[in-house]
């Protein structure tokens, strides 16, 4: 007998609370929803059409803002103009789109404004193979932009970190006032696999700081750092008269043209992710506790090493993996930890590039780096590493 | 005259604004905007310069009564440099 | 009695200003400054709270205006200050946002922005200060430069047709279209207060003296040279057909057509609403 009063069931939830066969994109999309996201403008492009397309259909109906914008240069501008009103804001585009917003990702930086950015890599440059896969833009992400700055970039390697890793780009995106990343590949975009997303009540939400004090209080300078390196946001229309500008500028906002305010600005603004790197960081350790070669792999190609490390144990290899689940900022005091323990005699980094993450490996050890490279269009298979691990 | 010329019929009872000239002479940057326009001419340039080096407006020698608040000085000045006040009880024009 | 000119420390508009940044970084005989005044002018008289005003600009000198007015304000990248205050307008559509940016940075860099704000109908008022050049960079051509004028890329005169900006506005689907120069604040700051408060997408155009990069190379002279060239030749043509109103600066009779071209009712933008359907 069905109760008189039941609850209406909610057509249209926020959070879809339960166990599914999902796409990494909509995965992504998801996680954004469950993250609170207020705004999104967006350009189609493949591989990421369809997290656009996922938000053109929920966004709306929960209440949020979907606009499809005349480009990604006005893509990016438009979550950045939402953000400093005051909404949970993301984008999603792929390589052509990604070169596109490369300038305002600067202007996101400098103006201290939370926004996510999912790039869905396809092989690369220019057009290249729109509709197969890359991981081409691992340094593009971090450095694409003129000028020194600091992001935090997320790599999930499957549909459910897809889920996961948004929600965690929109708290760190928050939380140090910076653009952050959700850098997907092609195969994980467009790979479906159980996706289990968890109740509403145990998905977190960071939200940025907020002014302490009443709008008009002489002592509120909006780019006055707490000890953490990140100021309280105040918003559009709350009636702080705000100035934010991309030009250099003080503690008040204003322009402030000198070699003085520069060295204050651009090193806090890079600080304030460089000193919290370790609370940023996140890896997947795989058998590394006797391992003589480590592979170090992110995204889709970390998919093939984990099964290329299973089989190599099985021929008695002791290998081990050093998945990074945070590309930028890099986990690199666990490879220096791997590389200085007397026991890992060698890396080898497989990579759908032609050497870009083994750069980074390269910095942080004297050890043999053995790279595997392909330049995109096919994943790196597990024989392929397996090889490489036997040679 | 022209003969077209025509005089409101209750123009002896209109009063017309007088105004007050004020200034912020190290503001002004000498660009003569609001000398060159204001339709009483009243203003012209001063014989000292301000702290950037530029000529200012005064009121002219004789116009001291002249300015009727118009406020186009005030807006046109690019620097915020000059505006007006309204005085109080202006007297009825031709009266 | 009235007597000479009192000298004082502060002007009543300050408060509408940040006022503790002036004098500005603008040449003497600029309108941007102008401009900039008469835009605080009519937030004062529009019946809007001063706070739910916003001001957005982009690169340039006109770009510099955001940084000198105190509401909430925005200085944003070259081209970009329309899609930056559509996330604001879309996402805050209480809020009453200004774009104030210049010729370049609104209709070239920024050109296919403008096209798109204004046939989607964001509500946004847009004043494109027009000096008829790049003057940050030091006076150089771009898309309003008139035929035959001289500029630094122009050396030999430009021989690229300029845009008639409000042409383009009403054509896109602008609810507001007016042309005035920084001679005309009067009417500029009437264009405005009526502006502010309408929906859509509401574009003033506002021709200024730029006598560095722009007034200096045509042997105009100096701001005051080219605002007499207003006066004589600007002639108020509220009803005027819009094909008509492009700007020739090589015959120096021809008229210099200003007004309050378009004023139709156009709703804004605003995103989709969907029912939850329980």
């Amino acid at each position: 007998m069905t109760p008189a009063t039941a609850p209406a069931i909610d057509e249209h939830p926020r959070v879809i609370s339960g166990d599914h066969f999902m796409l990494g994109d909509h995965a992504c999309a998801e996680g954004a929803l469950a993250a609170g996201l207020d705004f999104y403008g967006g350009y189609p492009i493949t591989p990421s059409t369809e997290i656009m397309e996922h938000l053109a259909e929920r966004l709306p109906a929960v209440g949020g803002t979907f606009v499809q914008m005349e480009d990604e240069i006005a893509s990016v501008a438009a979550i950045i103009g939402a953000s400093v009103a005051g909404a949970r804001v993301m984008t999603a585009t792929s390589g052509p789109g990604f070169s596109l917003m490369m300038e305002n990702i600067g202007l996101a930086a400098i103006m201290e404004v939370p926004i996510v950015i999912v790039d869905v890599q396809r092989a690369s440059p220019s057009t290249g193979l729109p509709t197969s896969v890359g991981q081409s833009d691992l340094l593009q992400v971090r450095w694409g932009s003129h000028g020194d700055y600091s992001v935090i970039v997320y790599c999930p390697s499957s549909p459910q970190e897809c889920f996961d890793l948004t929600i965690a780009a929109f708290n760190a995106a928050d939380q140090y006032r910076v653009p952050s990343f959700v850098l997907m590949d092609e195969i994980v975009g467009h790979m479906t696999e159980r996706v289990v997303v968890p109740p509403q009540e145990k998905i977190q939400r960071v939200y940025r700081k907020r002014p302490s004090v009443p709008p008009g209080s002489p002592e509120f300078l909006p780019f006055k750092a707490d000890e953490d390196l990140v100021p309280p946001m105040a918003h559009a229309g709350e009636g702080y008269k705000v100035h934010m500008t991309g030009l250099t500028h003080d503690e008040r906002g204003y322009p402030s043209l000198t070699a003085q305010t520069h060295e204050k600005l651009i090193n806090r603004i890079v600080d304030k992710v460089r000193l919290n790197a370790d609370r940023i960081v996140r890896y997947e350790l795989i058998n590394t506790e006797d391992a003589e070669i480590v592979v170090v792999a992110l995204g889709c190609t970390a998919r093939s090493a984990r099964r290329a490390v299973a089989r190599a144990r099985m021929k008695g290899i002791r290998a081990g993996m050093l998945r990074p689940i945070t590309m930028w900022p890099f986990p690199q005091t666990v490879l220096k930890e791997l590389a200085g323990n007397g026991v890992v005699k060698r890396f080898v980094v497989p990579e759908i590039n032609l050497g870009q993450l083994c750069r980074e490996v390269h910095r942080h050890t004297a050890l043999p780096v053995t790279r595997l490279n392909h330049p995109g269009g096919a994943m790196i298979t597990p024989d392929q590493i397996l090889e490489a691990l036997e040679a | 005259m022209s003969v077209h010329t025509r005089v409101p019929i209750d123009a002896a009872s209109m009063q017309v604004p007088r105004g007050q000239v004020y200034t912020i002479p190290n503001r002004c940057k000498g660009c003569n905007f609001c000398i060159q326009f204001c339709p009483k001419e009243v203003l012209e340039f001063s014989e000292a310069i301000n702290n950037k080096g530029y000529h200012f407006p005064i009121v002219r020698k004789g116009k001291e009564e002249q300015c009727i608040h118009c406020r186009f000085c005030d807006l046109i000045c690019p620097e915020l440099a000059i505006f007006t006040r309204e005085l109080e009880s202006a007297p009825a024009q031709g009266a | 009695m009235s007597s000479g000119a009192i000298v004082v420390e502060s002007h009543p508009a300050d408060t509408l200003l940040r006022a503790e940044r002036l004098p500005h970084i603008l040449c003497p005989g600029c309108g941007i400054g102008s401009v900039v005044h008469t835009y605080v002018d009519a937030i004062a008289a529009s019946g809007i709270p001063q706070d739910k005003h916003v001001c957005v600009s982009g690169i340039g000198c006109s770009g510099r205006a955001a940084g000198y007015v105190n509401v909430d304000s925005y200085h944003t990248t070259h081209g970009r200050s329309i899609p930056f205050a559509l996330g604001i307008a879309t996402y805050r559509p209480e809020l009453h946002v200004t774009v104030i940016s210049g010729d370049g940075d609104l209709t070239a860099i920024g050109g296919n922005h403008f096209i798109h704000a204004a046939r989607r109908s964001v509500a946004l008022l847009v004043l494109c200060i027009n000096n008829f050049n790049y003057g940050m960079t030091g006076g150089q051509a771009g898309p309003t430069t008139p035929l035959s004028a001289m500029s630094r890329t122009t050396p030999h005169g430009c021989w690229e047709r300029p845009f008639n900006l409000p042409f383009l506005a009403q054509a896109v689907g602008a609810s507001y279209v007016a042309r005035w120069t920084v001679l005309h604040v009067r009417q500029l700051r009437a264009a405005l207060i009526h502006a502010m408060n309408k929906e859509g997408f509401r574009f003033i155009e506002i021709l200024s003296p730029c006598p560095t990069g722009f007034g200096r190379p045509n042997d105009i002279g100096d701001g005051i040279s080219e605002m007499q060239n207003y006066l004589r030749r600007c002639v108020v043509d509220n009803g005027i057909d819009l094909r008509q109103t492009d700007i020739d600066l090589t015959q120096q009779d021809s008229p210099i057509y200003v007004g309050d071209f378009v004023d139709v009712d156009r709703p804004s933008f605003r995103p989709q609403v969907v029912q939850h359907a329980h």
